[in-house]
């Protein structure tokens, strides 16, 4: 293994960067998780639709074709964000109510939550490719934020999208730790996952913190998919899939259920994953980040952190 | 002449077909301690799950003054003030003891923060030993501890009626004392109890009526002390020959 010294910088920055958008979107792992005891396998798709969404907006609707500076960037950056979280956040809703709420109601076995979850994302994904809505290959991200060089850190570009997805990264990550820890709702959602029996008998409506949770979890997996499809400039029916399992993957290391676990655990497979393109080569690196998730699961099945919802 | 506080009318919970509560009638008057007795799977927990609307019941009428609880969820429920001290307590384990107290409160909507931190010193009060652990993890607490604390959570909800599931489980003799003290004079300012217990001895002189529950129905009902010098009583719950 010789690793390829000039590289060793820049990737590490692109690691870094891949590493916040895995802990976006891997919040609504770890959040769902804490409350039901469920993966939701349905949360690639959650991310995709916030991505999906903000490209027909402004690609095909509205059909905006020129970069824009100033005002009018800020102003489309701000919508795309909103629009983008909304639509994850409708999806993650409408999911909760269509696939998981039913099964709640016939107390389904474990087995029946994890086929719902993988029939829903194969249906939404199926259903992006068709012809009417995305088709089968990729579609080109409408470009009004012009992707470019921001800065120069140890010889690697920073783009200035990279500077965008650390600062809201952190931003949503520190919201969403206000939220846990001083709203009624944050602790109600703290209180179901560590105790459901008890949660109820402190008069929690376990329906409501429930479909909260996956609101939630969808705001964050929508603005993920927006700056996804921005710094790579496409979208496209199964964009969800891999960098959902990866943030799956981080959840896991970092500890499933535990929202700081999502942060460390994001970057870590970020920097793992890409680090290992550069020493081991490229095509080696799903293999070493699924590899990672498999001696987790052996050694540390609770993850770096444990697990918990905690503020 | 009005109806008492609670009412069990014929209630009837099952586990898939299995009928393990079978026709109960039990009231809690204002004011009271009512014990409901009995041995191991007799049915004593799964008639409170029925009042909390944990699980059940599948037939039969539950009121509290007026409301019918069996057209609630859980969280109604809570919401009109029964408090449930749960079987083995179900403390919030990674939550300190102070942040589990305040999970009491979570039913009181508007509540101003100064009236939360009075109630908090009034149960610090009650168990002064809550106190001394205000910053320590729930999960780390000893037996007799979380059951101190799972009261003291209860009592944060202001209720109205507070049930309390065999609270003297596991708990070293001294401790037992301790946790029926408080149980009465938390009765003494006001508050209606009903107690679960498997120590007949020490639920019965602690309340003012009791009920013994044999196989999900109930097979005596009479005033505590008239069950203390009951013979069947004493042979079966009461350890004596
Ligand atoms: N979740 C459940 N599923 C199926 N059966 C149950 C369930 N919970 C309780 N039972 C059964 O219902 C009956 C009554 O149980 P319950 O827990 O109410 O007894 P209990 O009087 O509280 O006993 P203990 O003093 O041991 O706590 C028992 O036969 C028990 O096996
Ligand atoms: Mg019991």
């Amino acid at each position: 293994m010789h690793c390829n010294a000039a590289l060793i910088a820049p990737t590490f920055v692109t690691g870094l960067i891949l590493g916040f958008i895995y802990a976006l979107i891997a919040l609504g792992y770890t959040m769902v998780y804490g409350v039901l005891k469920l993966i939701n396998f349905a949360h690639d798709a959650v991310f995709a639709t916030g991505g999906i969404l903000v490209f027909y907006a402004f690609g095909q609707w509205f059909g905006i074709v020129q970069p824009l500076s100033g005002v009018s960037l800020v102003v489309l950056m701000a919508a795309s964000l909103v629009i983008g979280a909304l639509a994850s956040a409708g999806s993650a809703f409408l999911l909760e109510r269509v696939a998981y709420r039913p099964l709640r109601r016939r107390q389904g076995a474990r087995l029946s939550y994890l086929i719902t979850a993988i029939g829903a994302s194969f249906f939404a994904d199926y259903l992006y490719q068709q012809n009417f809505l995305l088709g089968p290959g990729k579609r080109e991200f409408p470009n009004y934020f012009n992707v470019s060089k921001a800065f120069t850190v140890f010889g690697s570009v920073v783009q200035n999208v990279d500077v965008l997805i650390v600062v809201l990264a952190i931003a949503c990550l520190i919201a969403l730790d206000q939220f846990i820890t001083r709203t009624r709702s944050g602790r109600a959602i703290r209180a179901l996952s560590e105790d459901q029996v008890a949660a109820q008998l402190m008069g929690i409506n376990n329906d409501r913190v429930i479909t909260t949770t996956f609101v939630v979890g969808g705001l964050f997996a929508g603005i993920a998919g927006v700056l996804y499809a921005i710094k790579f400039g496409f979208v496209v029916w199964n964009m969800g899939f891999v960098p959902g399992i990866k943030a799956f993957t981080a959840a896991v290391l970092g500890g499933i259920g535990n929202i700081r676990g999502a942060l460390l655990g994001g970057i870590l497979l970020g920097l793992i994953e890409n680090m290992s393109a550069v020493c081991v080569g490229a095509e080696w690196k799903d293999t070493v980040a699924f590899s990672v998730l498999v001696l987790v699961l052996i050694l540390r099945p609770t993850g770096i952190l444990g697990e918990g919802i905690k503020g | 002449m009005s109806e008492p506080l609670l009412v069990l009318d014929d209630v009837h919970v099952h586990y898939g077909v299995i009928e393990a509560v079978r026709g109960i009638d039990l009231t809690v008057g204002r004011g009271e301690i009512v014990t409901l007795i009995g041995g191991n799977g007799a049915g004593k927990t799964t008639t409170l799950r029925a009042i909390s609307r944990i699980h059940g019941p599948s037939a039969g009428s539950i009121r509290f003054e007026g409301s019918e609880l069996t057209r609630l969820r859980s969280d109604q429920v809570v919401d009109l003030g029964i408090i449930q001290v749960p079987e083995g307590r179900h403390i919030f384990p990674s939550m300190t003891v102070a942040e589990n107290l305040e999970m009491g409160a979570f039913s009181r909507r508007r509540v101003a923060r100064r009236r939360l931190a009075e109630d908090l010193e009034e149960v610090y009060g009650l168990f002064p030993v809550l106190a001394e652990r205000r910053k320590q993890l729930g999960g780390t607490l000893s037996g007799g501890e979380q059951q101190m604390l799972a009261m003291g959570r209860a009592l944060m909800a202001k209720p109205r009626l507070l049930m309390l599931d065999e609270p003297s489980m596991g708990l070293a003799p001294q401790i037992v004392q301790r946790v029926f003290e408080v149980i009465t004079r938390i009765n003494q300012a006001g508050t209606p109890i009903l107690l679960i217990e498997q120590n007949a001895q020490m639920a019965l002189n602690a309340a003012h009526r009791g009920y013994v529950i044999e196989s999900g129905a109930i097979v005596l009902e009479d005033e505590a002390r008239a069950l203390l010098d009951d013979d069947q009583v004493r042979k079966a719950y009461l350890g004596e020959e």
